[in-house]
């Protein structure tokens, strides 16, 4: 089955992140490139994104227009670091993944919808 | 729950009220052993969770009806067989995923079910993917049979309200590809431990609930054995199960005298212990001896011994409270919570005195504010140390926080007699 996980985060955790010294940010990278590499057998495409201050939004008015805004859609102290599309038997074997992810803050698991 | 028989009242005043309790009674029991074989055996053939629940829905719907009509028949699972095979194979030929299906289930016969096909069963059903009310509500109604209407009402939201939970909880388990199938050891414990809560949310909404009022009920603590009772069976060598099964029967074992005629709790130091059922309470006991001999202590296990120090007590005064004191400082380790502390508070009173109690229950005023039980020991605390006015107050906190109606008597009552 097909998912997507979103690695996200707080605010906090994105602060903190950005304060990481060289060093353990070598380390945390090592760490996440070893995640990739134990599963390599289960992953697709996936993308570390940049920070929400980069994100513009495009929202759909009820009038069908189209109106561009500066941020990210999802409003609030949450945000979205990145994703990667995983193929595996089961959801116990995406939680798996997802609780051997290396980062801080949250996982979501979203199956992907297929087209019969 | 009216109109089981017919419309309205039954004739014939308390005997036919207990006959039609005892035949609701033999109709939930054949729901409980027959609806988790019927759902693990369908899962087997049709390969799907979600559809194997619809046809069973469907089936439990029509025997409901049916067999309070006609009466239980006498091969209650041949019967139920027949005609989840024939609604089966109406969504079998209606839908294209199912074409490969349809031969299979003309021929089969009523398929057996493994002990593994009851466990996953139920491991299913407490997915820690579904939330927990989710958990609670699929299994009452897949592994024990009950119906909508009962699990609504045992709950007290609507049946549309659990219809729709129950519909959500099929359908994630569809959607989100949540397997079925017992875990593999690496994740048994942890797993395990979901489907323990379950099950002793389930006797936890039966315990607190019943007050003797309504006798027609569904007793929950009655489907809380019968799980516990289950697993225990699939699950013999796991001795948290068997600690939670000896924790249930325990507190069923002395079910009779915890409301008095006029429905209000009665406290464990004035009841009548006689009443209590001591066969009951001894292989319980045992139970929990056995559990510990596996070497592998849990919180349930603990508790369990907890309540046997008091269940095989001859009064109040005999009960073995040093013993519980380190049965509680014990279960802290598990559970440091302040409603356990509380009740370590209590031992600890009874050991050492009141005024110790009172200290302990100091520590505890911020956390447990809002939870009558804590005003009521203050005021226990405080009556035995001769501080009446002060005690009074906190009775009347301990009533400002509770609706339960049997728990209001009881403090009523001592508020009248202050």
């Amino acid at each position: 089955m097909k998912y997507v996980l979103l690695f996200c985060g707080t605010d906090e955790d994105a602060r903190a992140f950005a304060a990481l010294s060289p060093a353990e940010l070598k380390e945390r990278y090592a760490e996440v490139g070893r995640w990739f590499a134990d599963n390599r057998h289960r992953v697709g495409a996936g993308n570390q994104l940049q920070p929400p201050e980069t994100a513009t939004s495009v929202r759909f008015t009820g009038n069908g227009e189209a109106v561009v805004t500066d941020g990210p859609f999802l409003e609030g102290k949450e945000q979205i670091g990145g994703y990667v599309e995983i193929d595996v038997a089961d959801l116990d074997e995406a939680l798996e993944m997802a609780k051997t992810w290396r980062g801080r803050g949250a996982v979501e698991i979203r199956p992907v919808v297929t087209t019969r | 729950m009216a109109g089981a028989w017919g419309c309205g009242d039954p004739p014939g005043g308390d005997d036919a009220v207990d006959a039609v309790a005892g035949a609701e009674r033999a109709l939930a029991a054949v729901f409980r052993e027959e609806a988790g074989r019927l759902s693990a055996g369908l899962v087997r053939v049709l390969g799907d969770f979600a559809t194997a629940e619809e046809v069973v829905q469907d089936c439990l719907v029509v025997a409901w009806e049916r067999w309070r009509a006609d009466g239980i028949p006498d091969n209650p699972a041949g019967w139920l067989w027949t005609v989840a095979r024939r609604r089966a194979l109406d969504i079998a030929r209606r839908d294209a995923r199912y074409q490969a299906k349809l031969a299979l289930l003309a021929v089969t016969a009523r398929p057996g079910v493994s002990e593994d096909d009851r466990l996953a069963l139920i491991f299913t059903c407490c997915h820690p993917a579904l939330s927990h009310e989710a958990q609670v509500a699929l299994t009452l109604r897949t592994v024990c049979g009950l119906s909508v209407a009962e699990i609504a009402s045992a709950f007290l939201v609507s049946e549309q309200a659990l219809a729709q939970r129950l519909t959500r909880a099929r359908r994630k388990i569809a959607a989100a590809g949540i397997p079925y199938r017992v875990p593999d050891a690496d994740h048994l414990a942890e797993r395990l431990a979901a489907v323990l809560s379950v099950i002793y949310l389930t006797f936890n909404e039966g315990y607190l609930t019943s007050g003797g009022s309504e006798p027609q009920r569904r007793d929950l603590t009655e489907d809380a054995e019968w799980l516990a009772s289950l697993l225990a069976t699939l699950m013999p060598a796991e001795p948290e199960v068997l600690g939670l099964l000896a924790l249930i029967r325990l507190h069923r074992a002395r079910a009779r005298t915890r409301f008095d005629g006029a429905g209000r709790l009665v406290l464990l130091a004035d009841q009548d212990r006689q009443l209590w059922d001591h066969d009951a309470i001894a292989g319980a006991a045992d139970l929990v001896l056995r559990a510990g001999r596996m070497r592998k202590p849990g919180p349930y296990q603990i508790q369990a011994a907890i309540v046997a120090c008091h269940a095989e007590a001859a009064s109040w005064p005999d009960t073995d409270w040093p013993q519980i004191l380190l049965l509680y400082d014990a279960l802290l380790t598990y559970l440091p919570t302040p409603v356990v502390a509380l009740h370590r508070a209590i031992a600890h009173g009874q050991v050492a005195g009141p005024a110790a109690a009172l200290t302990d229950l100091d520590e505890l005023s911020q956390p447990l504010a809002g939870y009558h039980l804590f005003h009521a020991t203050r005021a226990q605390l405080l009556r035995e140390l001769g501080r009446p006015a002060e005690a009074r107050r906190a009775d009347e906190q301990a009533l400002g926080l509770t609706a339960n109606p049997a728990e209001r008597a009881l403090l009523e009552q001592r508020l009248s007699m202050a």
